[in-house]
């Protein structure tokens, strides 16, 4: 009976007297076995933790052993490819890119994703959400090169057409689809925190009067908004990290610039280019790849930290 | 109960993954069917040949592969374009049979290969024309650009952001370039042939990539882009851009299959080369198959969009392969 | 609640006027509005897509090798299976690493020791970690070494390298939804066979388990549609060569999203379009895999 005093212990039904001594049979032995084994399998997850922060810090150590940190972290000329006395290693750009094409990105982003999420969760019937609510999931679950391939052959030529002077690899289409892409985690995060709004709070408002829009935008809204910024820290860290969507329809160099027509390059979309190039092992531009990659975990790790900070807080107000 | 079904779904799975394993596996033995010395291309041929670098050579390759898969259907070839560097320093580990490449070897990746105790065997097979392209709008006077132009234009320390300091007649157009990078061997022939710098090559308004099909459509979609490319990926795009005639002293020269093969387009003419190794030119898969490119050396190489070996290179190439002689060791 | 209270109180005592209820009605066309461009954009895409790569499935597009000199004759196999084979791996990795670590974390896990709350931390947090990060991991450890986890020494891209990488990856959406169908599991079921004599491992094996069953097998299919549209991770470990035979565990391999990728990278229309064709057949997997966890899901599902 070994296993009734732990199951009771945890879930306090109480169903055994607590003072129930445990047997130590053969039986016992194979249950620790199977615990260390499933123990095993959770502890995986903190290896691969452990893995990425190791393999990150030790090859970032070996560029910065070589690339003094200011020349790195306040350099504006990003040339890391370059052969001979061009090749230069400030990522100002590279960082300068990334967060423009971030923004872009949520310029599109919050606006349809909280469109989209407030009206799901507050005007939609429910016939309605059975139906928008697994479109917008769809959304969700197209592969990110689809994205790419979309800004790259149709977004583009659009823009072309509409009379934008764009280059053909620009950051306008990449940081539009990155957009779009970001929009279903806006809508459905958001979405969630609205719906966990008390419906008291909503029949307090229109008890007292207040039109529909009022009631959203005055109570529930501010009542959601912990989950709300949640809703938008994860979308922002999702563009940050994105891929393909910048490799195939945004072009190989960052551009210190507002100008959206002409290339712009993300961190994750470096490191992957380099990686397609198969620099060799040991240099210095192979190197790149980690002294970037650990930058871009240290900001997606500290976004998402916040995120889920402002998850719990939303989630806990209501439990 | 639910074990019953769950039993079921695993039953089903199995099937599956046999199924997909069942598809998957092509003929994967490593032998070798034909006699050592024959390199017969037949059927029975079987092996496994891995093949990187160059991009530009690549098109070549996977046409190589492609028809001589017809033939002998049971090697598994498999090509990369990593860039000439970068494919020599494979080469050099040990990982490639063959190393492609769109120069010849240099003394440095030479002794890395000697350190290994991999000697290489250069087989020439084909020729490119490393042609100078520009957005189809862009109204470089007569189409054509002298290397001197071009050196103003790329030096690393240039400084030049308009075409129209270049002088007269030249369009009044910011400066866009589009090349390959630093793995690359058409990168190191330019940058040698052309800016007669060490792989150095101005950064400042320049995108490198190490695909080529990336450039072309780089330059293709960009008003006022310059750059430099394998003879194949100009010449499929031809109507999309322009290719410029070069000037190497001697006149404006266009890039073409007779101005390449008979080396009046300079400097840019080049060769292409297949590095097998010593030991690898042993192996019946890889002889047979360096020996069909030589063998339909035209086909192939047309097909590809280059320009085919001359008799007397054709030659040199056929001796190379059966002497398995050595690559003689760069002066520098 | 006070400030909610105050918020009502304070600001919005205004009658509903004519005023107010135009601003009703533009607030909710706004909303709509966005609504409208979400799914139009879906709308578009997939047309765009499916104009272009409907007319090139054919039996020869699905079986054919790829081509560089007939774009008409080339075909997606390689990238065909290496996707399905990298479903297969992945699988094999994250059903049970996944599922015992679920098990781990609601069956037998203090939550009120630290660790079990690192582990807990760990796992949402790698939910979220870009995937181009687990490619650089996959690189840098199973490719490359110094681990070399998979003793190839050679440093060559292979399979196993894709799937495990890829397996990292979605192993945290594996764990969480794991544990959100064993937790569904009633603690009468369990107490009910601790009582006839069962030990706790018999109980999770044959009464909890196969009652969350349903629910992991969708959350495990919706985690290996996550892995086979992932490109970011297979291009870091290496994933792009032309071959004309079929991916081998131990050798050089292709996946859709890396034809797709390869594709709408060529200048040359005619070879370009192949994407198209790929995307659509992605696409088509990714819709079967969620209409077999749907199905799954209403079939199965258990209505304690």
């Amino acid at each position: 009976m070994d296993g009734g005093q732990e199951l009771s212990a945890r879930r306090g039904t109480g169903s055994a007297p607590p003072s129930l001594t445990r047997v130590r049979t053969r039986r016992s032995v194979g249950e620790q076995a199977v615990k260390v084994l499933l123990a095993g399998a959770a502890v995986l997850s903190v290896l691969t933790t452990i893995g990425i922060v190791v393999t990150l810090i030790t090859e970032a150590s070996k560029f910065f052993g070589e690339i003094p940190l200011g020349d790195f972290f306040l350099g504006t000329d990003w040339a890391p490819l370059a052969g001979g006395e061009s090749q230069s290693f400030g990522v100002v750009p590279l960082i300068w890119s990334t967060l423009y094409l971030t923004l872009i990105a949520l310029i599109v982003a919050v606006p349809l994703g909280l469109g989209v999420g407030i009206y799901l969760a507050e005007y939609a019937s429910p016939r309605v959400r059975r139906i928008f609510k697994p479109i917008v999931e769809l959304l969700a679950g197209i592969p990110t090169i689809v994205f790419g391939y979309f800004a790259l052959t149709f977004c583009t030529p659009l823009l072309k057409d509409v009379g934008i002077d764009l280059q053909v690899f620009n950051g306008l289409a990449g940081g539009i689809i990155l957009g779009i892409l970001v929009l279903p985690t806006i809508a459905s995060v958001s979405e969630d925190a609205m719906s966990a709004v008390p419906q008291s709070l909503r029949e307090g408002a229109f008890g007292l009067g207040a039109a529909k829009w009022q009631v959203v935008v005055r109570v529930v809204f501010p009542a959601a908004l912990s989950g709300i910024v949640a809703a938008l820290v994860l979308g922002a860290s999702r563009a940050i990290g994105e891929t393909v969507v910048i490799l195939v329809a945004s072009g190989n160099n960052p551009n210190l610039t507002f100008d959206l027509t002409v290339a712009h390059q993300n961190m994750a979309a470096f490191i992957a280019n380099v990686a397609r190039a198969d620099v060799s092992a040991g240099s210095v531009a192979y190197a790149t790849i980690f002294a970037v990659g650990a930058t871009l975990f240290a900001m997606t790790f500290l976004l998402n930290l916040v995120a889920i900070r402002f998850v719990r807080k939303y989630r806990q107000v209501y439990e | 109960m639910k074990l019953h079904r769950f039993s079921t779904v695993a039953v089903v799975c199995g099937a599956l993954a046999c199924g997909v394993t069942a598809c998957g596996n092509d003929d994967e033995e490593e032998g070798t069917a034909g006699a050592s010395s024959g390199a017969a291309v037949s059927e029975d041929l079987s092996g496994s040949i891995r093949i990187d670098g160059s991009s530009t050579v690549r098109p070549l390759a996977e046409a190589a592969v492609e028809l001589f898969a017809a033939e002998a259907p049971k090697v598994d070839v498999s090509v990369g374009g990593v860039g000439t560097g970068d494919g020599f320093e494979k080469f050099c580990r040990g990982e490639l049979q063959i190393a492609d490449a769109s120069r010849a070897i240099e003394k440095d990746e030479f002794d890395a290969c000697k350190k290994q105790n991999i000697t290489p065997v250069e087989v020439q097979v084909g020729i490119d024309g490393l042609s100078v392209v520009a957005h189809k709008d862009l109204a470089i006077p007569k189409d054509c650009i002298t290397t001197a132009q071009l050196k103003k234009l790329l030096d690393p320390k240039s400084k030049i952001a308009n075409y129209k300091q270049l002088g007269a007649g030249f369009p009044d157009q910011k400066v866009s370039f589009f090349t390959p990078g630093t793995e690359s061997g058409t990168y190191d022939y330019f940058t040698e042939a052309v800016l007669e710098t060490d792989a150095e090559q101005r950064t400042q308004d320049v995108q490198t990539s190490a695909d080529d099909n990336q450039i072309v459509t780089g330059i293709e979609g960009t008003e006022g882009a310059l750059g430099y490319v394998g003879f194949a990926f100009a010449d499929s795009q031809k109507d999309k851009l322009k290719i410029l005639a070069v000037d190497g002293g001697e006149g404006c020269v266009k890039p073409e299959i007779a101005t390449i093969a008979d080396g009046s387009y300079k400097p840019l003419s080049r060769p292409l080369f297949m590095y097998p190794n010593t030991e690898t030119i042993k192996k019946p898969d890889v002889k047979a198959f360096i020996r069909y490119i030589l063998d339909n050396n035209e086909k192939i190489v047309t097909a590809a969009d280059y320009v085919p070996l001359t008799d007397e290179l054709l030659r040199q190439a056929r001796a190379n392969l059966d002497a398995a002689t050595p690559a003689e060791a760069p002066a520098s | 609640m006070a400030v909610a209270e105050t918020a009502i109180t304070r600001k919005v005592v205004q009658r509903a006027s004519s005023g107010a209820r135009t601003k009703d009605l533009l607030f909710r066309a706004a909303l709509l509005l966005c609504l409208f461009i979400a799914v139009l954009f879906l709308g578009v895409l997939i047309v765009d897509v499916a104009i272009d790569g409907v007319p090139l499935i054919t039996p020869e597009f699905l079986t054919n090798f790829p081509s560089r000199l007939f774009p008409e004759q080339s075909g997606i196999r390689p990238a065909l299976i290496g996707t399905l084979y990298l479903m297969v791996l992945c699988a094999a990795f994250i059903v049970p690493i996944g599922v015992a670590a679920a098990v781990y974390l609601e069956e037998y896990a203090d939550p009120n020791r630290w660790y079990n709350r690192l582990i807990e931390v760990n796992i949402q947090n790698l939910a979220s970690v870009p995937s181009v990060v687990y490619g650089i991991l996959g690189l840098a450890f199973i490719v490359r070494g110094p681990v070399d986890i998979l003793g190839l020494g050679e440093g060559s891209p292979t399979l196993l390298a894709g799937a495990l990488t890829l397996g990292l990856l979605v192993l945290p959406v594996v764990i969480i939804v794991s544990r959100e169908a064993i937790r569904a599991v009633p603690p009468s079921i369990r107490e009910g066979a601790l009582a006839l004599g069962a030990t706790k491992w018999q109980t999770i094996w044959k009464m909890v388990l196969p009652g969350a069953l349903a629910g992991i097998a969708t959350g495990v299919i919706l985690a290996l549609s996550r892995a086979i549209g992932e490109t970011a991770p297979l291009i870091l470990v290496g994933a792009i060569a032309f071959r004309l035979t079929s991916p081998t565990l131990d050798g050089q391999f292709s996946a859709l999203p890396i034809a797709i990728f390869e594709a709408a990278g060529e200048p040359r229309p005619e070879f370009q379009i192949l994407a198209a064709g790929a995307i659509v057949v992605l696409l088509a997997v990714l819709l079967l895999m969620n209409a077999a966890a749907i199905y799954l899901r209403n079939r199965y599902e258990q209505k304690w």
